[in-house]
């Protein structure tokens, strides 16, 4: 899509997969895409459909039963050979390198990344001095410019706060400050204003937008919000059981998308309908992963299936359709207008 | 416009929790007013928006409403075919004969469906425990309701686990409507729900408001959902009323500040609307409410009365009514 000097981060053909007694669950089956410096790229999907699991790949965070089973991930840090994060091993030194220093990441509920029994002021020190090669003393003194500069009232007062302390959106907030304390490459945000009132998502919205666009940092936005993505990113990923179905610049796939599934998604949004028009929805629900349909995984559902070529073989290959824009759907050229 | 008669009429509900300090000899150190002096009408067959964000007293207001909670103060006229009866004064025994009339659908269809009971025994439910059908008359009315809200007939042998969120959605719609009544109290009944499938379950409720000449009372934190389903919308702020209006007038043109900033902060699906949210600070503390204004310390309208004279919630000359200072002399 674009020039490999311009790619901080590379994911071709991912496939992460469960191992339960059932079988096995194929979470993510042959995601694609990148992410360019200082950009934002957000992966929108529904439940389910694997976009979660893209990023704890990412990171290697998956546990057993889970495994990364096929593809590469490749990190391209500035001035420095590319890392393969694939073929890294569970204990290396360059993985904890990646995980929290290149690479941070923060998710939809703050106490999941604090602990309730330390001041927010040890917790963001302990991940600098971890990362970087300074002093307590430095460490606390950055630990208090991040806090400033997340939007929060009194830093130095905060340090020695716990976190039930805090309101919802403070320590979203600070778990932000937290993951932008060491300066990281790439921030992956998995559902960061879910879990918060409209208002308070709106201030998060700003802050992230704010920070990425003065910081430089790359950020993978994870949501199943269209809105959220319109509001924050600059690439949009769709992803519909496991694959990624359409890859473009936000405004391009948000006005004129290209791949059905993306389509329906935005029609069926209420918002953009005004009054008691119906909605147009999506017929049927998103199949289990263990009955993936063969053929293009959205046929069943896609108002323009063609039966023999759409519903046959495997899944359509991500292509470019047009300049810069990618989908994954055979007919993408027939059916645009 | 508005019928001479509404189905529901609320006057100056407030539902206040004691707040007890802890230890043996426990007393009453505070209140927290969960809903506060709220009043309005809903007529028959409208679809009347609660929003506001969360602790704003929403969902207490409806559960109070119902009579899930026992009001502390107010009125809530609600009419039936020859007569009106106050809900809120109601002993219980003859709450129990009114319940049938209204019903409610709830948020979370994972925890709102009992995992040992079939569909059909879930669905059948309420009409057993309301004596109103049992053998082949009840086995009828679940397949026919189950129908209705797009299910199969034979779904009513198997469990809850084996249905998706949107089903077991439409399973809770099933149970609420068995009873036909004329009220629904539908608390974020899609907010759990995927964007495609939350669809099929809009044009669901809409259908069956048309069908079977429902009331809905929308209780949702999600303005984009209210604006589509609900014609009038009534925003909560820290227990109270603080706008009340048709919904399209609110999105275009918001008289109260918050309610302005609530509108502000959707994210639209479109880069070209930019989202420009200004307001610094965080919702009230229930417990701990400022004099005056509940909002004053946020607004960026404060004026001399505000810190000190709480407005009420009164109409305009357009009938669009709001609690706020900029609009009415104190």
């Amino acid at each position: 899509m674009a020039d490999n000097g311009d790619i901080l981060l590379e994911v071709r053909g991912l496939r992460t997969s469960f191992f339960l007694d059932e079988g096995e669950v194929r979470a993510v089956d042959g995601a694609t895409f990148s992410i360019r410096r200082g950009r934002i790229l957000a992966i929108v999907g529904e439940s389910g459909c694997g976009k979660s699991v893209t990023a704890y790949s990412v990171l290697r965070l998956i546990q057993p039963p889970g495994r990364i089973v096929g593809g590469r991930i490749v990190l391209y840090p500035r001035g420095r050979p590319p890392i393969d994060i694939t073929a890294l091993g569970e204990k290396s030194e360059t993985l904890y390198d990646v995980r929290g220093g290149r690479i941070s990441m923060i998710f939809q509920e703050p106490m999941t990344s604090l602990s309730p029994v330390h001041s927010v002021g040890n917790q963001i020190c302990e991940a600098v001095l971890l990362h970087q090669p300074v002093a307590r003393r430095e460490a606390e003194a950055r630990a208090v410019a991040m806090l400033g500069r997340v939007g929060i009232p009194g830093p130095e007062e905060r340090l020695r706060q716990y976190p039930h302390e805090l309101s919802g959106g403070m320590r979203q907030r600070v778990v932000i400050a937290m993951a932008l304390a060491c300066n990281p490459e790439l921030l992956i945000a998995d559902e960061p204003t879910t879990a918060l009132d409209m208002t308070i998502q709106a201030q998060v919205l700003a802050l992230i937008r704010t920070l990425q666009s003065d910081l430089g940092t790359s950020v993978l936005l994870i949501t199943h919000d269209l809105g959220v993505v319109a509001q924050t990113a600059a690439d949009v990923a769709v992803m519909y059981l496991g694959r990624i179905v359409e890859e473009a610049p936000v405004r391009a796939l948000l006005k004129d998308p290209r791949h059905p599934y993306a389509m329906g998604l935005l029609q069926s949004l209420p918002s953009l309908s005004q009054g008691r028009a119906r909605l147009p929805s999506i017929p049927g629900s998103v199949p289990a992963l263990t009955e993936i349909p063969p053929g293009c995984p959205f046929h069943p559902r896609c108002p323009y299936m063609q039966a023999g070529r759409c519903d046959t073989g495997g899944p359509p290959d991500l292509r470019e359709v047009a300049p810069d824009r990618l989908a994954a759907c055979l007919r993408a050229e027939e059916i645009h207008t | 416009m508005k019928p001479a008669q509404p189905l529901l009429r609320v006057t100056a509900l407030s539902k206040h929790f004691p707040i007890h300090s802890r230890g043996f000899f426990s007393r009453q150190v505070g209140t927290v007013r969960a809903v506060d002096d709220v009043s309005f009408d809903v007529a028959p067959g409208e679809t009347l928006g609660l929003v506001g964000e969360s602790g704003c007293g929403k969902t207490t207001a409806a559960r109070t409403i119902l009579r899930a909670l026992r009001p502390t103060s107010g009125r809530v006229e609600f009419a039936l075919a020859d007569r009106c009866v106050d809900l809120a004064a109601l002993p219980e025994r003859a709450l129990k004969a009114l319940r049938p009339r209204m019903q409610m659908i709830f948020q979370d269809p994972f925890s709102s469906l009992n995992p040992r009971m079939t569909v059909g025994a879930i669905v059948g439910e309420p009409l057993v425990i309301h004596r109103m059908a049992r053998g082949r008359e009840l086995e009828d009315r679940v397949v026919d309701v189950l129908r209705r809200v797009g299910l199969k007939g034979e779904h009513r042998s198997r469990y809850p686990h084996a249905f998706s969120g949107g089903q077991r959605q439409r399973i809770g719609i099933a149970r609420a409507l068995i009873m036909n009544p004329a009220l629904v109290v539908c608390d974020e009944a899609v907010s759990a729900l995927d964007v495609s499938v939350q669809a099929q379950v809009i044009n669901l409720l809409e259908d069956l408001q048309d069908e079977l000449k429902l009331t809905y009372i929308f209780v949702a934190h999600d303005l984009g959902v209210v604006r589509h389903i609900s014609r009038r919308v009534a925003v909560m702020y820290a227990g109270r009323i603080v706008e009340l209006a048709p919904t399209e007038a609110v999105f275009k043109g918001a008289l109260h500040p918050y309610t302005r900033a609530l509108v502000s902060a959707v994210p639209y699906p479109d880069p070209d609307v930019r989202m420009n949210f200004r307001l610094a600070g965080e919702v009230a503390d229930p417990a701990h409410l400022p004099q005056g204004c509940a909002f004053h310390p946020r607004c960026p309208d404060r004026h001399a009365p505000c810190d000190k004279v709480r407005p009420d919630l009164r109409p305009l000359a357009d009938g669009r009514r709001v609690a706020c200072h900029l609009h009415h002399k104190p």
